[in-house]
Formats: C-alpha cells, sequence, structure tokens
C-alpha cells in the first residue's frame, strides 16, 4: 500500500508538467491580446511604449523560450507576476486558497451529511411522503443555479430576516484572526477568540450551505439508489433471514456497500469545487480562487489563469489519490499491488 | 408428535407490469415432523424456493400470501415483522444457493456470523459471539477457525464459503434448516463435501431440515420425504424410497431417469419442453403439454393430489394404475 501511494506521488509532477505545457499552449493560442490588460488604451498608438511593456513582461520573446522559461520558473515555485494585480501570482492563490478551501470543506461536509441522512430516510422509507420530499429537497439542490438559490436565501434571511450576516468572510471593519492556516474559523480557535470563530462561522454558514445543497442533490441519489439496490440483494436477504430488523439491514449491511461509488463522487465533487465555486464566491464577495479564476480569465492574464489551472490540477490529483486510497480501504475485494 | 411444520393450502400470487394477479403457489401441502429431512425437487419456476420464503416472510414486496403455514403450532402466515423477526435465524436458518452473493462482501466472515448470534442475544458481546463463530467453524470443517473468521467472504472458497453459511444458519441451533439449492453453484466434489456435512449435522443435531433442489440425485441420500413440484403444485409426495421405486408421476418418472446412475446403464432421458410461466399455465394438469402419456382429460381438468399406490399423485393416470391396467 505505502509503495502504491509513493508511486503515485511520484507520478504527479509529471502529470502537472503536462498539465502547465498544456494551460501555457491554449492560453498562447488565444485571439485576445494581453496587451489590452498591460497598456493604459491611449497608449496603444505609441509603438516604443509598447515595445517596452512588451520587453517588460517578455511578450517579446519567442514562444518556446517563453515556454521554457515559464517551466523553469514554475519548478521554483514562481508562476509568474499577474498582469492584473502585479503581484506574484502564487502569491495571490496562497492568499486565496485558503478562503476557497475552508468554503467547499464546509460545504462537502454539509452536503455529504445532508446527503448520507436524505438518502437513507428516502432509501429506508421508499415509496412515502417521507421518500418524495427528500427527493424532492435533493433534486431542487442540484437543478436550482446556485446564483439563484444563493441570493434567494441572502435576501431571504439576511436582508429580510437578518439571521445571518451578510456577503464576505467577516464583517466590514473586523480584523481577520492572525494568519496560521488561512483558515479563519482555524485561525480565530488558534488565537482562543470564541466570539470571533463565532462570527467566522455564522458568515460561513450560508454560502457553505448554498454550495453543500447542490452537492447533496447529487450524494443523495447516489445513496438512495446505492441503497435500494444493496436491499434487494443476496446479501440482504441473508440478513433478513437472520432475523435482522430492516434498519440493521440498511445501516449496517447496505450503507457498506453504497460507500464504495460514493467515495469516488466525493473525491471528484471536492476536487471540481475548487474551481467550481465560482458562482457561490460571486455572490457572497467569497475572496477566493473561483472569483480570481474569472477576473484572470476575463483579462486574459496567463500567468493567473496558469497558476489556478495548476491548482485545479493538483487538487483533482490529490483528490484522485485520497479517493483511491479510501476505496481499498472500503472495499476489501481491492488489493492494491 | 406434533409437526414442526404443516402448511395448509399454502398459495402466493405475484402481480406482473399490466397488474394481473397469477399464481406462483396453488395451494401447498407439507408437513415436517422434527429431525426429519424434506426434500422439495422441481425445476426453476415450480415454486419451490417461494413456498420456503413465504414461510419467513421473505418474499419480495408485492406478494400476496394465503393458506396456513405453521411453525410448532405458531401460525407464520401474516405473523407480525416483530415476531417472524424472532422465528429468523433463531428458530428457523437458512442456506442459500450462492453463497458469494449471498455474504456482505465488504463485511468479515467471523462478523456476519457474530452478527447472527448477537442479533438474538443481547446480552453477548460481540468477543463472545467471534469465539462461538470459531466453534461453529469447527462444527463444519473449517479448517483454522481463528483465523479464518477475520478472513472477507471473497478470500473463501466456494465449498469453504458454503460451510460458513451452513455455520451462520446453525448460529442459534434452529430446530429447522431450510436449505435452498445449496450445492447447486458448486462443483460436484464440493457438492458431495457439503451433502455428507448435511447428512453429519442431521445426525448429530436433530435438527430438521427442508432441502430445495432441482437434483433429485442431491435429495437421495438424505431426504426421509420428497415431495415433487411442477407448476406451483406438489404433484407427487411420499417417502423418499416410494418416490424412487413406486413412481406414480410421469414427471417424477422424468427426473428420475434425468438422473445419470454410475453404472452407465440406460439412456439419459430428457423432459422434453420448458415449465410453464405463472401468467400462462395450460388448462388442466400443468405438465400435460410436456407429458409423453397425455389424454384428452388431463387438457381439460387440473388433477388432486391424492393417494395412489405407495405415494400422494397429482395424476388422472399415474403410472403404477397404468401398469396394472397393462397386466390386466
Amino acid at each position: 500500500m505505502l509503495a502504491y501511494i509513493l508511486r503515485r506521488l511520484i507520478s504527479i509532477p509529471f502529470l502537472l508538467l503536462g498539465v502547465a505545457s498544456v494551460s501555457f499552449l491554449l492560453s498562447q493560442m488565444t485571439k485576445g491580446d494581453p496587451l489590452a490588460a498591460l497598456v493604459p488604451e491611449r497608449m496603444m498608438s505609441n509603438p516604443e511604449i509598447v515595445a517596452a511593456v512588451k520587453a517588460e513582461w517578455g511578450l517579446d520573446q519567442p514562444l518556446p523560450i517563453r515556454y521554457v522559461r515559464y517551466l523553469g520558473n514554475l519548478l521554483q515555485g514562481d508562476m509568474g507576476t499577474s498582469f492584473s494585480t502585479r503581484r506574484p501570482v502564487a502569491l495571490d492563490i496562497a492568499e486565496r486558497l485558503p478562503a476557497t478551501l475552508e468554503l467547499v470543506i464546509a460545504a462537502m461536509i454539509i452536503g455529504t451529511f445532508m446527503g448520507l441522512a436524505l438518502g437513507l430516510l428516502s432509501a429506508r422509507f421508499r415509496g412515502t411522503i417521507v421518500d418524495s420530499v427528500a427527493r424532492i429537497f435533493a433534486l431542487l439542490g442540484s437543478s436550482l443555479p446556485v446564483f439563484w438559490s444563493g441570493l434567494i436565501l441572502l435576501y431571504v434571511l439576511s436582508v429580510q430576516l437578518r439571521i445571518v450576516p451578510g456577503t464576505g468572510r467577516l464583517p466590514p471593519r473586523v480584523q481577520p484572526p492572525p494568519d496560521v492556516t488561512g483558515f479563519y474559523t482555524i485561525d480565530a480557535l488558534l488565537a482562543g477568540n470564541f466570539p470571533l470563530f463565532l462570527q467566522v462561522l455564522s458568515h460561513l454558514a450560508l454560502p457553505a450551505f448554498v454550495l453543500g445543497w447542490a452537492v447533496t442533490g447529487i450524494i443523495t441519489r447516489l445513496v438512495r439508489s446505492s441503497l435500494v439496490e444493496g436491499l434487494s440483494l443476496d446479501y440482504a436477504r441473508t440478513a433478513r433471514a437472520k432475523g435482522a430488523p430492516e434498519r440493521i439491514v440498511l445501516i449496517r449491511h447496505a450503507l457498506p456497500n453504497a460507500m464504495i461509488p460514493l467515495l469516488t463522487i466525493l473525491g471528484f465533487t471536492f476536487a471540481y469545487l475548487i474551481t467550481g465555486a465560482v458562482l457561490t464566491e460571486a455572490i457572497f464577495s467569497w475572496p477566493g480562487i473561483g472569483s480570481y479564476a474569472v477576473r484572470a480569465a476575463a483579462s486574459l492574464d496567463y500567468p493567473a489563469i496558469g497558476g489556478v489551472t495548476i491548482v485545479g490540477a493538483v487538487a483533482f490529483l490529490l483528490a484522485n489519490l485520497v479517493t483511491d486510497i479510501a476505496y481499498a480501504w472500503a472495499n476489501p475485494r481491492i488489493k492494491v499491488h | 408428535m406434533s409437526p414442526l411444520l404443516k402448511t395448509k393450502d399454502l398459495r402466493i400470487e405475484f402481480r406482473n407490469d399490466d397488474g394481473i394477479w397469477a399464481e406462483a403457489l396453488c395451494g401447498v401441502d407439507l408437513s415436517l415432523d422434527p429431525g426429519e429431512v424434506l426434500g422439495i425437487v422441481g425445476e426453476s419456476g415450480s415454486g419451490k424456493s417461494i413456498a420456503m420464503m413465504a414461510l419467513l416472510q421473505l418474499l419480495p414486496r408485492g406478494a400476496r400470501v394465503s393458506g396456513s403455514a405453521r411453525f410448532k403450532g405458531q401460525e407464520l402466515i401474516g405473523m407480525p415483522p416483530a415476531r417472524i423477526r424472532q422465528l429468523r435465524g433463531k428458530s428457523i436458518g437458512c442456506v442459500f444457493q450462492d453463497p458469494l452473493s449471498a455474504f456482505n462482501s465488504v463485511l468479515r466472515i467471523g462478523d456476519q456470523i457474530a452478527e447472527a448470534i448477537t442479533l438474538h442475544d443481547r446480552s453477548m458481546s460481540k468477543r463472545d459471539a467471534l469465539k462461538e463463530a470459531e466453534r461453529l467453524f469447527e462444527l463444519v470443517a473449517i479448517p483454522q477457525p481463528a483465523k479464518r473468521i477475520r478472513q472477507y467472504p471473497h478470500e473463501f472458497s466456494g465449498g469453504m464459503r458454503q460451510r460458513a453459511m451452513i455455520a451462520m444458519a446453525l448460529a442459534n441451533r434452529p430446530e429447522l434448516l431450510i436449505a435452498d439449492e445449496p450445492t447447486t453453484a458448486l462443483d460436484v466434489t464440493v457438492q458431495a463435501q457439503i451433502l455428507d456435512l448435511l447428512r453429519d449435522l442431521r445426525k448429530d443435531l436433530g435438527i430438521g431440515m427442508v432441502l430445495i433442489t432441482h437434483d433429485l440425485g442431491v435429495v437421495a441420500g438424505i431426504a426421509d420425504k420428497i415431495a415433487v413440484m411442477y407448476g406451483g403444485r406438489i404433484v407427487e409426495r411420499g417417502t423418499t424410497d416410494d418416490v424412487f421405486y413406486h413412481t406414480a408421476h410421469p414427471y417424477s418418472a422424468g427426473l428420475i431417469g434425468a438422473v445419470p446412475s454410475l453404472d452407465g446403464t440406460g439412456k439419459l432421458q430428457q423432459i422434453d419442453g420448458t415449465p410453464p410461466s405463472i401468467f400462462n399455465r395450460p388448462s388442466g394438469c400443468s405438465f400435460h403439454p410436456r407429458c409423453s402419456q397425455v389424454e384428452e382429460i388431463c387438457r381439460m381438468q387440473t388433477p388432486e393430489l391424492e393417494s395412489v399406490g405407495e405415494t400422494d399423485c397429482a395424476c388422472h393416470l399415474p403410472l403404477v394404475t397404468r401398469d396394472a391396467k397393462v397386466a390386466e
């Protein structure tokens, strides 16, 4: 097992090299002109300024040189300088990644628990009103666009009922906790500042729920169908023949079997959300990777696009690795060599 | 002696996709004394498995069961779920056809057997239940029980898995063991070992058994009596010897003819055609389209099960009386 994990880890840099190359080439092939972001429009007619800017950002070099230089810098952890923020991309990302991770992890926890609970309920009481309600709730989560459900909930819960605070990670003019992990929840606790922790949590609750609701939909459907299938299989009949009540057949027998497909979906969803939480981040003014990626793409900020792509790729590779390990653990029939 | 199990006019109906109800079991009377072994023989679709699953209320949803089935005098049909659960696995153990799919593949075998014990004995600790599982493995001759109980089903061979399944069914010393095609999924040599094991258990534990099979050869050496089923009915019923040596029903005779004999004499017979679907049963005797000795009455009238010669037989023209006629 250990050797397997090690082998997988070793393969990651090579895969990243491929991802970096493809993202570099693709962004070079786009029709847009990054100069538009770098040079004010009225100076575009001045060839000297344009040439100077090109030279400063290395855009005057031929493609192969730029490619090699980019990869060389990448090896040293340098993702280049963002055209729009004029700061190192790595620094931008390091600042924003914890915000996204905190949101996505919270959403995954909410989505997994709700999905498992609803899936179990609707499998246990299939065909009844409980089943219908659970399935409709799940269906809404996966079919309502986040920008709609997020806005409505924000309006109702925050503006009208004032149950939850507004957007952002903290109220304006509240100092974030001292930076240790970048997760405000953890940092607030590390600082021993419990009131601040509660404030952070209340700001996290709604966006995490909105994003988690979308995840709930996928998980509920998967868990329900796996459980219902499991309950009709021979092992469930054996359990009943032993005298097990339906509740035990469901939880002790069908559920462990349903975990196997669930793990795959969880890993994939997590990785997807790292760069896919864009809309939620936009609605809740969440300073994460998603909103950064949108701005980078809109302004043809190549270094930033490349940086986000690599972060997304790393997220997928790690999530896949963790999924495979968890898979082998959940399914004793799999032997890893 | 009061019977261990007695069914009277047991009927099961299923509904097809068009909402039409059809009888899969058309009134079955069986009786089994404590410690006795009953073989139920028939092709797939004859109703032999569902009859036994109906006793434990293990039929799929939507099945309609009527009639009576008494286990030690208690009516099983319509028994509340909480009470039938106390019987399942405790007084009545089950062994299923394919032990690979019948075990839960993600749980250790020992834990699954221990569960069968703790479900009925809340005071028993998991550790004690696992000790008991080890002891059961010794009973069914699984070597290295301490190591084996920690393994998963896929780490067992087919024969060992079926032994483990039998161990699980015996976990609470039931008075009745229902074995549904226990040897069908196994190699021939392993089949013989499992049958030997069942025979030994029956002798040592004095346990009553219902052995469901499509293979007359399986029940020949172990059953005290045999019920041959066809199209949801019992077509012949009697002691094992009588069914084999004083066969009255042409279908039973066909089944006996289809068992290969070791001395290799005689041509292996076959019964032409396939068993009827429950939604499309032939009129009269449902065996008549496949019967080589069919006459007009067979198409018109369903024969009743009645005493004919040495056995009970449901046939208008049972072989024994036919022979007598020929003799006249």
